[in-house]
């Protein structure tokens, strides 16, 4: 394979790091009265370039590269997309919302764009050690974005409990490779399976991977490691939990896939249970968390939480069936959280001016669009028909009930209920007349950024929960190709 | 995918869907010229390319099948976006666009003066984008998206005038008892995925084709399911009740969606899935008796309607029932050859009625009309064309379907003789009927104007100027006209087309359609002689209901009254629909009313549903407290929080507690 060849396997990453690094040139060179949105268009751009490096990889044949540390096939094309898609809308957002107040604007953008580097590397990676660097890449990115707003104390502390929690989670998720390469030799997902046999699992290995189970869940929110959530979400600009709240768990959802279903098929009997377990406790904790909560960001953190929770269900199918609905749910996710929080963005501005339930009072009237557009992702949130997020629940649960998770299935759909009451208070909110009239100034102008933020997320919902054939077929063909590496015989398989 | 190129068949529906959108969004701000053109050409372009599709039909291999993606998948199951194009369908295309495009010409001068001129015709052009949907469809749940897309443009366009009490409740009656047909509809199709696992019509008729053996049974329970749909849609017994107060739609309306297209579904339907009624003979006689009984049942009740709309929807519902009957003997392609030739008659006798009643500025009651013939010559020239053919004279259209229909009754096996019996009596009371309307509209003495200078009478209909000043009569404008001299013409040439065997012809109708609906049940060979004998009985019927409405409306108008008097019971029973409706009030809706307000609300909802809900919520509640009280906002809190989770994970996994345990 000449070098050319190998580049294209990576070309999503490459083009978004020139790209954030000329951002990155560029920003000091401005004036300090100078517009920074134009370098917002340009890391826009450059997302879309990545997009379309992504799609070209589909023509590739499945393969690795650079010494088998990357592998682009059908699995990691997918998420691939999902990432600079949400990463799009979150920048377009940050193009509206961002006014005089913002500083080094173009840093975000520059932050946003590297994030997104990390997030791909981590999605095609098959060595564990890239798979931290690309880990370390997006959370130290996330990191600094969520205390973006440096005069604002909220801002800061949550940047700093993230971070703090943050390193305390990925010690964890090290620690867990180490044991796994001292158990079997390799830090090569793709190689692992066969290196581990069958029959006497070392402990070692099965610790490791618990270790890793903790670190990943960590970046994806489910409970017992959930406890950063609310606090981060509260304080980090809008925008950026937007995004915060998708990729960097979609990525980590692909290396959770990855790992257990790669690396660890053998170990199913240990790490399913632990995955049911967190399936439901995020679940639940999540929906109950964000029953009582006031602040409209705290509620949809924990609603993240919840939907961490729904996403896990998915992965104690055990089958490919499993995995698309893991990868469709993910991108339903995605479709319809970034929308509402390019609402939430518009609606309470950079400065944050609403932030509680009850502020959102006559939002409806304020603006039909940003009302209307605030109901429909509500909706789609609690999973109503003809919604992304209906077609979503859908399939994870057809997925596990068809691999006989009933009680799994029951919790979930429980909760399903519980959470239609939260989303719908803030609905009730929205559509309610405003009792207070400093709340009945018109909302400012929705910006070209915004509706293309808006006509993207809605008509992604959309397209999700009507016609959801064609993206099913793309998750479905990540699935296989993903368990395709399972179907690799392990040289001792047939051991005794 | 059989065809080697497609026909684009997606742009059917969409383009009216297209023309719906623009209205609906935008209309109420065009001025009435472009709504009428974006309306207008939103249903040319569909039957433009109908016509362009039926000029290449003949070098298709068919069913020319079409697919635009996956719907629905879930496991073994999948539903697709499917168009399927087959010579059924390509008829129901012609009929549903051609005539669809006429009654959208004859709204544009219709509704002329109306307020909400553009939500009239976003909801009609929305009704196309369903009945589409619904013809083209090739699996049972599309067809059902269609199927219940027409009960809402239904509904919206019968309270089109929602302001008046009778309209919004006449559009709620239709929705709600078209519910307990769909309730049919679906039913079949849970049943037809469990027993074949597919909705999908070729897959499920090939099934069934590979299977001889299979008879009867579960197959009879799908089919009287779907029957029960198809009553409701297509408002047969016991589901009629509806139709007739749909009237209170605006006219044009009247015509296209129940008369000539969305209630010809059931019978479409029935058809389109006669592979399996052919496999149930109990089903099959279902559908017969139940269309002969209404088709007799509803002809009676329009003997002495006085409304000239009630007239007509009863004699939809009478007609329909003949359609029923062609199905129930298994004549399939007799019901759709007089689903077609009633299209053309039907829709010309409401649009004519219609242009009766815009003549008279909102008159809708036969009794104060009388003598139009002279004042609007057009409508009055193209209603007896309308008349003649429904009363099945030859050799108008109305005469060839029909008379095919009593002759597949007469050779069927069984009752047939009697169905045959029925139908001819039944015929004798269409001739009388029509009759009867079309005396007491346009012969006669001008009773409006004498009843205008006696008193004024109030007004019956939504022409808001009928009490300001009482118009003169006058011909309607050129674009109504237009659209009933063609139907006209269709009328009286429309039954050529399947000109009977027995007769002469060369019944090209029926061969044209017979590869899509082939029937197992071969009828018993009637003979050239007996086709000749039935359809002179059937003239010699029409001619005598002729006879007999001459008598009483023209030549002793004084008759008719005398005739009430002395038959007065039976008068009341009839002019009082049987109290179909009252017993249904008094059976169905009283009890369902009484159960809803006393047990549902009063006792389960009341009680143990909030009474439940608040529990829950509560528990619910105070666990969120808990959760929330958790988070403390404190991080050496959290790290601990965190560091007890990651502890307990590992104690798990270190104890190997998935191996000993199973979670399901």
């Amino acid at each position: 394979m000449t070098a050319n060849f190998q580049l294209l396997r990576i070309l999503p990453e490459v083009i978004l790091t020139i790209a954030g690094v000329l951002i990155m040139l560029i920003e000091p060179l401005l004036g300090h009265s100078t517009s920074r949105k134009p370098l917002g268009w340009f890391a826009v751009l450059s997302v879309f370039a990545s997009l379309a490096a992504s799609f070209a990889q589909l023509g590739m044949a499945a393969g690795t590269a650079y010494y088998g540390v990357i592998q682009t096939d059908a699995f990691s094309v997918f998420f691939h997309v999902l990432i600079a898609l949400i990463v799009l809308v979150s920048l377009l957002v940050t193009i509206d919302t961002a006014n005089a107040n913002t500083e080094s604007l173009g840093e975000l953008f520059a932050l946003m764009v590297f994030g997104a580097v990390g997030m791909m590397l981590m999605t095609s990676a098959t060595e564990l050690l890239l798979v931290f660097i690309g880990l370390e890449i997006s959370s130290i990115s996330t990191y600094i974005m969520a205390g973006f707003r440096r005069k604002n104390v909220k801002s800061t502390e949550s940047s700093l409990k993230y971070f703090l929690l943050g390193s305390f989670a990925t010690a964890f998720f090290l620690y867990g490779i180490a044991l796994i390469f001292g158990a079997t030799g390799t830090t090569d997902i793709n190689a692992i399976a066969s290196q581990l046999g069958t029959s006497a699992v070392p402990m070692f290995a099965t610790i490791g991977l618990g270790m890793i189970l903790i670190g990943l869940g960590f970046k994806v929110s489910a409970a017992p490691f959930h406890v950063w959530t609310p606090d981060a979400y509260e304080g980090a600009p809008s925008p950026v939990v937007g995004l915060m709240s998708t990729a960097p768990k979609a990525a980590a959802f692909a290396v959770l896939l990855r790992i257990v279903y790669v690396a660890f098929p053998a170990l199913h009997a240990h790490w399913q249970p632990l995955l049911w377990l967190m399936a439901a406790f995020s679940m639940t904790i999540g929906n109950l968390g964000a029953l009582r909560q006031q602040n409209v960001k705290r509620m949809l953190a924990y609603s993240s939480i919840a939907h961490a929770g729904y996403l896990l269900v998915a992965f104690t199918a055990l089958s490919t069936d499993g995995i698309a609905a893991a990868s469709f749910y993910a991108m339903s996710y995605a479709a319809m959280n970034v929308g509402i929080f390019a609402v939430v963005s518009h609606a309470s501005g950079y400065d944050e001016r609403l932030s509680l339930i009850s502020d959102y009072r006559g939002l409806a009237y304020r603006s039909p669009l940003l009302g209307g557009a605030l109901g429909f992702f509500l909706i789609s949130l609690i999973g109503i028909p003809f919604t992304g997020g209906f077609f979503g629940k859908f399939y994870v649960f057809a997925s596990a009930l068809h691999s006989g998770m009933v009680w799994l299935t029951i919790i979930g759909l429980v909760n399903s209920g519980i959470a239609a009451f939260y989303y719908l208070r803030l609905l009730a909110s929205a559509y309610s007349k405003p009792t207070n009239n400093a709340l009945l100034d018109p909302m400012p102008r929705a910006s070209f950024a915004l509706l293309l933020a808006l006509v993207i997320t809605i008509s992604g919902t959309l397209i999700l929960g009507i016609v959801p054939g064609q993206i099913l077929a793309m998750s479905h063909n990540a699935a296989v190709s993903l368990t395709s590496g399972i179907a690799n015989p392990a040289p001792s398989a047939t051991h005794q | 995918m059989t065809s080697t190129h497609s026909l684009h068949l997606w742009l059917l529906p969409l383009v009216p869907f297209a023309g719906f959108l623009v209205n609906a969004l935008l209309g109420r701000r065009f001025p009435r010229a472009l709504v009428t053109a974006v309306a207008l050409i939103a249903t040319l372009i569909p039957f433009l390319q109908v016509l362009g599709i039926a000029s290449q039909f003949s070098s298709l291999s068919l069913p020319h099948l079409e697919q635009f993606g996956t719907w629905i998948a879930a496991g073994s199951f999948h539903a697709d976006f499917t168009f399927a194009l087959d010579q059924l369908t390509l008829v129901m295309l012609l009929v549903v666009t051609g005539v669809g495009f006429l009654i959208h010409l004859y709204s544009a001068g219709y509704m002329a003066h109306e307020d909400g001129y553009w939500r009239f015709f976003a909801y009609l052009n929305l009704f196309m984008f369903f009945m589409l949907t619904l013809v083209l469809a090739e699996n049972y749940l599309l067809m059902f998206v269609g199927w219940e897309g027409v009960g809402l443009a239904s509904y919206l366009l019968i309270g089109f005038y929602y302001t008046r009490d009778s309209a919004a409740n006449a559009g709620k009656k239709a929705f709600v008892v078209n519910r307990v047909g769909d309730f049919g509809f679906l039913l079949a199709m849970f049943l037809f995925i469990a027993h074949f696992g597919t909705l999908s019509f070729s897959s499920i008729f090939s099934q069934i084709t590979a299977h001889p053996e299979l008879h009867g049974g579960f197959l009879t329970a799908i089919a009287l399911c779907l029957v029960l749909g198809a009553t409701g849609k297509s408002a047969q017994i016991p589901l009629y009740t509806w139709l007739p107060d749909a009237m209170e739609g605006p006219t044009p309306v009247s015509a296209l969606i129940h008369a000539a297209t969305m209630v010809t579904a059931g019978v479409y339907m029935v058809a389109r899935t006669h592979v399996l009624f052919d496999r149930s003979p109990l089903a099959l006689s279902t559908v017969a008796i139940i269309g002969t009984a209404t088709a007799f049942f509803a002809a009676t009740v329009a003997l002495v309607q006085t409304d000239i709309k009630r007239v007509l929807a009863y004699s939809t519902i009478s007609q329909l029932g003949y359609m029923f009957l062609a199905c129930g003997v298994a004549a399939y392609s007799s019901g759709v050859f007089h689903l077609v030739t009633h299209a053309f008659f039907k829709a010309l006798l409401f649009l004519a009625a219609g242009s009766v009643i815009h003549a008279l500025s909102g008159e809708q009651d036969m009794r104060v009309m009388g003598g139009l013939r002279k004042k609007i010559p057009v409508t009055f020239w193209t209603m007896t064309m309308a008349v003649f053919a429904i009363s099945g004279l030859p050799p108008l259209a109305g005469f060839v379907s029909k008379d095919e229909i009593l002759y597949h009754a007469f050779t069927a096996p069984g009752p047939g003789k009697l169905l045959w019996f029925v139908g001819l009596f039944t015929a004798f009371l269409t001739s009388f009927y029509m009759f009867r309307l079309w005396y007491l509209t346009f012969f006669g003495e001008n009773r409006a104007e004498k009843a205008a200078a006696h008193a004024h009478t109030p007004a019956s209909s939504h022409h808001a100027e009928v009490d300001e000043h009482h118009h003169a009569i006058h011909e309607s404008p050129w674009i109504m006209l237009g659209p009933l001299a063609i139907l006209a013409v269709l009328s009286v040439i429309g039954g050529w087309m399947g000109w009977p065997e027995g007769l002469g012809g060369g019944n090209w109708f029926g061969h044209f359609l017979a590869p899509a609906l082939a029937s197992q049940h071969v009828a018993e060979a009637g003979s050239n002689s007996l086709e000749v004998t039935l359809a002179l009985i059937s003239t010699l019927v029409a001619l005598a209901g002729w006879f007999l409405a001459h008598l009483f409306y023209f030549a002793k108008p004084e008759l008719p009254e005398k005739l009430s008097v002395s038959l007065r019971a039976f008068y009341n029973l009839l002019l009082n629909k049987y109290w179909i409706d009252e017993l249904y009030g008094a059976v169905v809706i009283a009890p369902v009313l009484f159960l809803s307000r006393f047990v549902l609300k009063g006792l389960i909802d009341t009680g143990v549903i909030n009474g439940g809900s608040y529990a829950a919520a509560y528990t619910t509640q105070g666990m969120g407290a808990i959760v929330q009280r958790l988070q403390s906002g404190n991080i050496r809190s959290y790290a601990g929080w965190l560091a007890l989770g990651a502890a307990g994970l590992l104690l798990l996994t270190y104890f190997g507690f998935g191996a000993h345990l199973s979670l399901r």
